[in-house]
């Protein structure tokens, strides 16, 4: 693999920036990334401090930034792909919270490549993926759920091994603070990525769905924007399943239920208090 | 039998011969002019052939007695079409007359899997099926939760209705109480009717010591970073057995860690339009006393808000009217209790704040107004509060009543 991308970089006429960050992305279980802009992994300010976390800094980063030297032996080379994507990983997980990152982020997520929750009362919201720490090595990569607010485990052990370092702890939550229209809604189907699962045969259709969705998105991508965006009840109107024995409930199960309920509605109320005197 | 599945079948049949030594053979079906050969080439049944496909492997094998047994099948034969014929196969019997009347083995094929699912269904609520179950759970072959802090809780399967073609199969999670989706496909073609809503409940409070318990304390040395009720006098050691007060209740320890989003570090406050909304539906008291601070129609029963009463008050006066004294026959415990708690705005309030009031001096709202309603009110009110259900309140509601009148 690493030869591929040796010999792609060789081959190049041009020099078409990216070939690794490409080969990076198309390989099989790094479906999660996005493309992280050339500029952004060139300004040295926003790599501050990646030189402690990663070994052979410099010539990781060159690799990434193919601008290696051919004359590397070849043993390095391939201790050198591993710290490159650490490396490119790191970048990553601060790329997507910059500005770029978030809208380069947005479009995956509207196309549901990061999966979907689940969760039967959330079908079928689409994910986003999380760290559950920021350092490497530590705890790979969950995926968030912006309907019922939870973390689950990717489905496939390929995505199940990706660094959590490489997404952090804060991006879904910035996503969601920045753009607050994205909020998924606690009920009813999910305006976005729904055209993703049609064939071949709907194209068309497809088509116009994403047209429909750019319109969509074109008030939805202002930064900020849904001042008027209530969501301090919005979490009544969620739905959940009720355990039941031959349609009845369970004694215990109903008791925590309805305990959970009543945090629930003295959330609302506290927040719907302090809205009020927020207007 | 179409080819790929007759292939399947071949092969299951070289692998599995262990079967139970049953003569009728399954190949039987591909002679067209009915199911004449008998001779012993196989000794896999159509239930273990059935079970061991790809996408069945949450089936258990339903002993072929219980199939046998009419009670266990009734009203089973309306359902399933070539009723007869299905049966015929799934017990690897023999047809006694010629089938060309059935257009297509496919058919009988089809029946035959919804007749053995809905057995099924029946089956795993008895002792020796949910037996079955357990072993199979115990060995995790229906799989764990996707949920990060389920830490991995084995799942059973969940039928999200009994009636057959209505959805897949869902799996349920003792421990966050919720269904999910199975991760892979293959069980998209699997009825939940074949599981049933029933099962996943039952075989919890077959086996308590599998289901984890509604409350739950944040162990005081591991990082509390991850739990949003943090209380600092939380040092009681879990190091000790688990123990449920309660022994109808699940008797395992919970996985009760609830996400806690985080920005740069900083939890994101509940202010914020994007904060948390959800954490409720996770969230688990620390003891089991605080789930009785929670009266039956899910209000706190010491909130000292007064909102709360002037609702509490209004929905006492509604309930009072709507009632009628002659409804009050002990026989419709069951639908009443149903309907009570979909409808908990109709009912009287019997938190147990109210309950304790009337034997003292400060009385509250609800008893002033049951001393306000004409006499034949009052005396049905105990028999009233029979009909809830909830006993515990019952008990204290009933004397306080009969102190009233």
């Amino acid at each position: 693999m690493l030869h591929r991308a040796v010999e792609d970089v060789s081959t190049g006429s041009d020099s078409d920036y990216s070939r690794w960050i490409s080969w990076f992305l198309s390989s099989k279980g790094n479906e999660y990334f996005c493309e992280v802009d050339e500029d952004f992994i060139l300004d040295r300010f926003n790599l501050t401090g990646l030189n402690n976390e990663v070994s052979n800094y410099a010539q990781a980063l060159d690799l990434i930034t193919d601008q290696l030297d051919d004359d590397i032996q070849d043993e390095l080379r391939g201790s050198l792909d591993v710290q490159a994507r650490l490396l490119y990983g790191l970048i990553h997980a601060r790329w997507i919270v910059t500005a770029r990152g978030l809208t380069k982020m947005i479009e995956k997520y509207r196309r549901a490549e990061f999966g979907r929750c689940p969760r039967v009362m959330c079908q079928p919201q689409p994910l986003l993926p999380v760290g559950l720490n920021d350092v490497p090595y530590e705890k790979s990569v969950k995926l968030y759920c912006g309907r019922c607010e939870d973390l689950y485990s990717p489905k496939s052990s390929r995505h199940g091994s990706i660094d959590g370092a490489f997404f952090g702890t804060t991006f879904p939550h910035l996503l969601f603070l920045v753009y607050p229209t994205l909020i998924p809604p606690k009920i009813g189907p999910t305006d976005i990525g729904a055209s993703s699962t049609s064939g071949n045969g709907t194209r068309e259709g497809e088509n116009r769905i994403r047209r429909r969705l750019r319109e969509e998105m074109d008030p939805a991508i202002a930064e900020g924007g849904g001042e008027n965006i209530s969501t301090a009840s919005v979490a009544l109107k969620a739905e959940r399943y009720k355990p039941r024995i031959y349609g009845f409930q369970l004694n215990e199960i109903a008791k925590l239920q309805r305990w959970q309920e009543a945090v629930r509605d003295r959330q609302v109320a506290r927040l719907e208090e302090s809205e009020e005197r927020g207007s | 039998m179409n080819a790929a599945e007759q292939a399947e079948f071949e092969e299951e049949e070289a692998i599995g011969g262990t079967g139970e030594g049953d003569e009728i053979m399954e190949e039987a079906e591909e002679h067209e002019d009915g199911y004449t050969s008998s001779t012993p080439t196989s000794t896999l049944t159509w239930i273990s052939w059935f079970c061991s496909l790809p996408g069945h492997e949450y089936f258990c094998e339903v002993t072929e007695d219980f199939i046998e047994d009419d009670f266990n099948l009734t009203g089973l034969n309306t359902a399933v079409p070539f009723w007869k014929e299905a049966m015929e196969m799934v017990l690897d019997v023999e047809p006694d007359e010629d089938t060309s009347k059935i257009p297509d083995v496919s058919i009988v094929e089809s029946s035959a899997e919804m007749l053995y699912g809905l057995v099924h269904q029946r089956y795993i609520l008895t002792r020796v099926g949910l037996a079955a179950m357990v072993d199979k759970y115990e060995l995790g072959i229906f799989g764990s939760c996707p949920r990060v802090y389920c830490m991995g809780t084995n799942v059973v399967p969940c039928g999200r209705s009994d009636m057959y073609g209505l959805d897949t199969v869902k799996l349920f999670c003792p421990n966050c109480n919720d269904i999910y989706v199975p991760p892979s496909s293959r069980y998209q073609g699997v009825d939940g009717a074949f599981f049933g809503t029933t099962f996943a409940h039952l075989f919890f409070q077959t086996y308590r010591e599998l289901a984890p318990a509604p409350f739950w304390k944040a162990p005081p040395n591991s990082s509390m970073s991850n739990s949003p009720r943090l209380s600092a006098g939380s040092m009681t050691h879990s190091t000790t057995t688990f123990v449920n007060p309660n022994p109808h209740g699940g008797q395992k320890r919970a996985a009760g860690y609830v996400y806690v989003p985080r920005i740069y570090g900083f939890k994101v406050s509940e202010r914020a339009k994007c904060g948390p909304r959800m954490q409720w539906l996770r969230l688990r008291p620390e003891s089991p006393e605080e789930l009785d601070m929670v009266d039956w129609r899910g209000r706190w029963i010491d909130d000292e808000d007064d909102d709360y009463d002037e609702d509490e008050e209004e929905e006492e006066d509604r309930r009072m009217e709507d009632f009628d004294p002659d409804a009050n026959d002990d026989d419709d415990d069951d639908e009443e209790e149903e309907e009570e708690e979909e409808e908990p705005s109709k009912s009287p309030p019997t938190s147990r704040h109210d309950a304790v009031a009337p034997t003292g001096s400060a009385r509250t709202t609800p008893t002033s107004n049951t001393n306000a309603r004409p006499p034949i009110s009052n005396i049905s009110l105990p028999k009233m509060n029979t009909l809830d259900g909830k006993l515990r309140v019952i008990k204290q509601w009933s004397p306080a009543v009969g102190l009233a009148t």
